[in-house]
């Protein structure tokens, strides 16, 4: 009774310390592919938490307006050139609204920083813009409570402004704001909507500013300003030849030399989305090249560990061999081996990835989404590197002769 | 005739050196024989052995198994041959040393496409023909020689090959267990087994009922025992 026990646990004790030594050498011919899968997926789950953020910033900038404007929003050329051209004028955004066909809203916009109070509530740089009826469709600005600016308002330089709802909380907090009499700088405007809710942008608020027609904007704070003028239109396959329309009128006006550059920009949306994609991608290729690096690496050690494990099974190989597998039992045999290493790896990658990237995300306030194509990308390069590099043990071990293996000691 | 070899010979190119192993051999075996192939060393019988088993080809010559001539096969088509014509029995056992005896003895099996459920079922059978049936998940070393040796006739038995090709079966046995063996082998020779024995003990060879001696690559005798 007690021999039994005893051989019984020596069984135990020897199917263990084999599984461990197993374990440890399986797991360190996988560290390669561990580190390099974890290091993609990190950051491609980094950059796709990061992507979803700024794509669903940018999106609150309509895709289909352009906006003229002196400055491009992504400088490539020389800035100090870009600094003597000159601003966009009143003319040339009158020019538009007569000549351009394509535009279905065109609106100029003009930007100063005010104080804005009500009673005893005072805000300073308070970001004023004055614009007309169109700024509510070519910034897709609603009024949540109350009206927009109506052509009336516009034509007639009426004092009244249409609120942002963090503005209009601050000034009025439970108070109905609508019709009530605020100071902006030193005039007095009539209250006669509050926006949406826009939320941020990049971390700024996007309703906290004030809205009142261009020409009370004009007279009061200046006619001299520069302008931008948004023009929006609604057939998204016309917006490259809205651009040559727009680039056409304000090259006539300003008396552009057929051989001389543009001194003004026409700018889009996705200027900015270019920009961005621009940025990760280069990000993208450092990460793939250091990654592909871990997993070249990985390779190498898997193809290694397998060359000694076809040695060591020579005499394995050889029973196999005599008693009927074929060559291409053998090879894949060692093949699926081989991927099986590197995909467990691969498995750990993905999930250290996963928490990686969440933890990343995480000290931007970010949060991690499930990405199918980060778990198949994971899954995808271990393989092919599983692949790749135990094809060569596993050839080897299905081209071995039978008989000399057999006597192999 | 099982087994029809005309004009056999086996050819070694060591660099340019050209070694003679076999020299127009000329055999026949029936089905349901007794067989024993005996020399010195260096006689031919290992290459004969592994010509038999489809191991290897010859250099010239005809080997007619099962009324297939499988002198000039490829590798692969000799694994389908070895799979399903021939069961070896080795001197050193050549078990799967992490395997159990259940799964060794399956293994045959495997490379046929069986399924698993009938698989086992084979096993487990052929286990309890050579009296194993209750050490069906013991591994190899956990098995003494003769058993291991038990272990590798069910292997070769599994497939229900055309010949038993047993290479010194008793060689790493006491004199005791390899009685035993050679009692399992009279058995399937009893049960219309064709059975091929490659030797060089005397004792072992009387087992058989013909007895063919080689010598430097030539037939010296093949006689009745």
């Amino acid at each position: 009774m007690l021999l039994t026990l005893t051989r019984i646990n020596e069984y135990f004790l020897m199917a263990w310390d084999a599984l461990k030594a197993h374990k440890l050498r399986s797991l360190l011919t996988t560290l390669g592919i561990l580190i390099g899968v974890t290091t993609i997926i990190t950051i491609w789950t980094t950059i796709q938490g990061l992507n979803e953020y700024v794509y669903g910033q940018l999106s609150n900038i309509g895709a289909s307006t352009v906006y003229v404007q002196k400055f491009p929003w992504v400088i490539t050329d020389n800035y100090w050139e870009l600094r003597n051209r000159k601003e966009v004028t009143w003319k040339e955004y009158e020019e538009i609204e007569k000549f351009a066909s394509l535009a279905d809203a065109v609106s100029p916009e003009a930007y100063s920083m005010k104080r804005v109070s009500y009673k005893q509530e005072k805000y300073d740089e308070i970001l004023v813009l004055g614009t007309n009826e169109d700024y509510m469709a070519t910034s897709n600005a609603y009024p949540d409570v109350g009206r927009f600016l109506t052509p009336l308002d516009v034509q007639n330089n009426h004092k009244v402004a249409v609120l942002g709802s963090e503005l209009a909380t601050n000034l009025f907090k439970d108070e109905n704001p609508i019709e009530r009499r605020i100071k902006i700088g030193s005039e007095r405007y009539r209250v006669i909507g509050i926006f949406e809710k826009k939320g941020t942008m990049f971390g700024q608020s996007m309703d906290n500013y004030a809205v009142v027609p261009i020409g009370t904007f004009r007279r009061i704070y200046g006619g001299h300003r520069g302008l931008r003028i948004a023009v929006l239109t609604n057939n998204p396959d016309k917006l490259e030849d809205l651009k040559d329309q727009l680039r056409g009128i304000m090259r006539r006006v300003r008396k552009t030399r057929p051989a001389d550059e543009d001194d003004f920009a026409i700018n889009q949306q996705d200027m900015l989305t270019n920009l961005y994609a621009q940025l990760t991608g280069t990000l993208f290729m450092i990460v793939f090249v250091i990654g592909g690096i871990s997993l070249l690496v990985g390779g190498i050690g898997i193809m290694n560990i397998m060359l000694v494990s076809v040695t060591e099974r020579t005499r394995e190989i050889g029973i196999r061999k005599a008693i009927g597998a074929k060559r291409k039992n053998v090879l894949s045999q060692f093949l699926i081996e081989a991927v099986m290493v590197s995909s467990i790896g691969g498995l750990i990658g993905i999930i250290l990835g996963y928490a990686g990237g969440s933890l990343v995300l995480g000290t931007m306030d970010l949060t991690i989404g499930v990405s199918i194509s980060a778990i198949l990308i994971g899954f995808g390069f271990s393989s092919l590197v599983g692949i790749l590099a135990g094809f060569y043990p596993a050839y080897k071990a299905s081209n071995l002769n039978p008989i000399e293996s057999l006597r192999y000691e | 005739m099982l087994i029809n070899i005309q004009d056999l010979s086996k050819t070694y190119v060591l660099g340019e050196i050209k070694v003679p192993a076999l020299k127009n051999i000329n055999l026949s075996i029936g089905e349901n024989e007794y067989v024993s192939i005996m020399g010195p060393s260096g006689s031919g019988k290992s290459t004969l052995m592994n010509i038999l088993g489809c191991l290897d080809v010859p250099t010239s010559g005809d080997y007619i198994l099962n009324e297939q001539n499988v002198s000039k096969l490829t590798d692969d088509e000799l694994a389908v041959i070895r799979n399903k014509e021939i069961g070896f029995v080795f001197q050193t056992f050549n078990l799967l040393p992490r395997a159990d005896a259940l799964h060794n003895v399956e293994l045959p099996l495997i490379y046929n496409g069986t399924p698993r459920i009938k698989r086992r079922e084979l096993a487990r059978e052929a286990l309890e023909k050579v009296g194993l049936g209750d050490r069906s998940h013991h591994k190899p070393n956990e098995l003494s020689g003769g058993q291991r040796q038990r272990v590798a006739i069910a292997r070769a038995l599994i497939n229900k090959p055309s010949i038993i090709l047993a290479d010194e079966p008793t060689g790493n046995l006491d004199s005791k267990t390899g009685e035993e063996i050679m009692k399992v082998f009279t058995d399937l020779y009893a049960s219309g087994h064709t059975i091929i024995l490659v030797t060089h003990e005397e004792y072992i060879a009387n087992h058989s009922k013909r007895i063919i001696r080689l010598l430097d690559g030539f037939v010296q005798s093949d006689e009745l025992n």
